[in-house]
């Protein structure tokens, strides 16, 4: 048995002549905390796609809890525990907030292939939703509907929506983009106050984040990993300087 | 989680607020009985429109079956005559060529049918989306409208099969009074079919539906099998379009290819659009509308008479995008605000 939560091997992956991700290997050992960083284009995205099965690999594996999901689709490896947030949001706009939590719940305990018990009759599905928007200070929005709240509140259901998946693994792309600074902190303190046992993995560009959050951070640049270590090592790390050089002082926020 | 333990009552409040919310959402609204005791009421006050009256309701249901794909699950699709096609000729074969003129097994036996080719024809439509979906469900109905044309001496082509009998239904309503027991049969057909859509929309797995139509990438992400509960609702919702196709046939007592035609399809969405998709209610107003404004603007210009519908449903997407439903529902908050300031 192994340890990891989540294993890829020797991922490749073309659009036509571009290579966007070459041979990358990367390892999320249970309750990891892991940051993936790497100038824009450098493939993040497209690698937390292949992960979760929006895009295939042209080669290698990927691995869940040890167990191979690489022809999985992507609705499988959800229900196996594989959770991620958008970078930009993906939420059920015209629906409210509650909703949105109750839907994922039911898909996750199967109660949606239900055609006859009426949606809303069990109330432990209720409560288990108001407990996910309750730890993200969401339930007084939860009878709004999602395109009435603003972007930041929007950005705290895309998370509530991946908590509420139980995961074993969680993707965060970037969950704090486009999102003031006064109310990131937010976002960030309900990032870095998750289940320990929840293998994590997220992308992320500012600096000050990815140092107070992460354990260990993989860098990548133009599909490969360049390097990866403890945030001490990659901060002193020569290459690492050299490609962010020029970059200093450059904001996201 | 900690988080319910070291609740405030203020939040505690809300909460229950937000349950009640979803658990009475389902509940019927007095509103909702205005429809059905027009119908009833329609009956007495037009005795001698009735044969108009069943195939109002007729294109109800029709329209009904539309917006559980459309309205719910978000499938945009040009050949929904094609399952309404597929019940008219199975009643319709079956009492012509095999004496089976029994109406309410027909009505059955036309549901599976249809459920059946849309499960078929579903489960590989329904792997794209868009205006690649729009043309594979347009050449269904023409496919299917043609190998009827080709099969002329079975399904009377474009001729049709006339003068078809079925038996008195129950075995008890007579001859004499069939435009009337017409209409009170398709009254009750639709209620039957009205409840379990009701049931189907309010259900974890009408939800789901909503969810595909509001975002089907979240879906996929929530682990929501997809294409699993679109083939599901499609074939739903053929079963549904076949009984209204049954239910024409047997209250006209004919039926030919023409049920088949893109003009049917694209009608019974114009009737969706206009009363408004995914509101249940939608299909009533809207099929009601469309049909006595046909029949109206017809008489009064009977080559001229579809401008009329035309200008109304320009309107309706310019000014009423929710549909004349929506326009309602907007009213009637307004209303309530006014009066509770």
């Amino acid at each position: 048995m192994t340890d990891a939560a989540l294993q890829v091997q020797g991922f490749n992956r073309n659009f036509g002549a571009l290579q966007v991700t070459r041979d990358v290997n990367l390892t999320l050992e249970r309750g990891a905390r892991r940051a993936l960083i790497g100038p824009n284009g450098a493939g993040k995205t497209t690698l937390v796609n292949l992960i979760t099965g929006v895009l295939k690999p042209n080669s290698g594996r990927v691995l869940l809890n040890g167990e191979d999901i690489t022809t999985s689709s992507q609705a499988e490896r959800a229900r196996r525990g594989l959770a991620r947030t958008f970078q930009i949001n993906q939420l059920f706009r015209g629906l409210t907030v509650l909703e949105n939590l109750c839907m994922t719940i039911g898909e996750r305990d199967g109660n949606c292939n239900n055609l006859w018990r009426t949606a809303g009759a069990k109330r432990s599905v209720i409560d288990e939703a108001l407990d996910h928007l309750d730890s993200l200070r969401l339930v007084d929005d939860s009878l709004k509907l999602v395109r009435e709240l603003p972007y930041g509140r929007q950005r705290l259901v895309e998370i509530a929506i991946a908590l509420a998946q139980k995961p074993r693994v969680l993707l965060l792309d970037e969950p704090a983009a486009g999102v003031p600074s006064s109310e990131s902190h937010l976002i960030l303190d309900v990032v870095a106050s998750l289940d320990p046992d929840i293998a994590i993995l997220i992308i992320e560009h500012d600096m000050d984040v990815v140092f107070r959050f992460a354990k260990q951070i993989t860098v990548l640049v133009q599909g490969a990993v360049l390097v990866e270590g403890a945030p001490n090592e990659i901060m002193n790390n020569e290459q690492v300087r050299a490609v962010y050089l020029g970059q200093e002082g450059r904001r996201h926020d | 989680m900690a988080a319910s333990e070291t609740i405030s009552p203020e939040r505690n409040a809300a909460r229950e607020r937000a349950a009640e919310y979803l658990l009475s959402r389902h509940r019927f609204h007095w509103q909702e009985a205005l429809p059905w005791l027009i119908a009833i009421a329609a009956y007495f006050i037009f005795p001698d429109r009735m044969t108009f009256g069943s195939q109002v309701l007729v294109m109800v249901m029709f329209a009904l079956s539309l917006d559980l794909i459309l309205g719910y699950a978000g499938i945009v699709t040009l050949g929904h005559a094609a399952f309404f096609g597929i019940g008219a000729y199975t009643v319709g074969l079956g009492a012509a060529r095999l004496g089976w003129t029994e109406p309410i097994s027909g009505l059955f036996a036309a549901a599976m049918v249809s459920a059946l080719v849309g499960f078929l024809t579903g489960w590989f439509l329904l792997r794209y989306r868009g205006l690649t979906l729009l043309m594979l469900t347009l050449a269904t109905a023409i496919m299917l409208q043609e190998a009827g044309n080709l099969r002329s001496d079975l399904s009377g082509g474009y001729d049709g099969l006339p003068g078809l009998e079925f038996k008195p239904l129950l075995g008890i309503f007579q001859y004499d009074l069939y435009g009337r027991a017409n209409y009170i049969y398709a009254l009750v057909a639709l209620a039957v079919v009205f409840y379990f859509v009701r049931r189907i929309v309010y259900s974890p797995f009408g939800q789901a539906l909503t969810g595909i139509r509001e975002n089907i990438r979240r879906m996929h992400a929530i682990g929501s099998p997809v294409h699993r509960r679109l083939v599901t609702v499609y074939t739903i919702a053929a079963g549904i379009a076949g009984i209204a196709g049954a239910l024409f046939t047997q209250t006209n007592a004919y039926v030919t290819l023409t049920v088949f035609d893109f003009d049917n399809s694209a009608k019974v969405m114009v009737m969706l659009i206009l009363g408004g998709t995914g509101r249940l209610y939608g299909a009533f107003i809207g099929a009601a509308v469309y049909m006595v404004l046909e029949d109206h603007l017809s008489k009064l210009s009977p080559t001229f008479w579809q401008f009329g519908i035309g200008l109304l449903l320009v309107l309706a997407v310019l000014f009423a995008r929710r549909g004349l439903l929506g326009l309602l529902e907007d009213a009637s908050k307004y209303f309530t605000k006014r009066s509770k300031p």
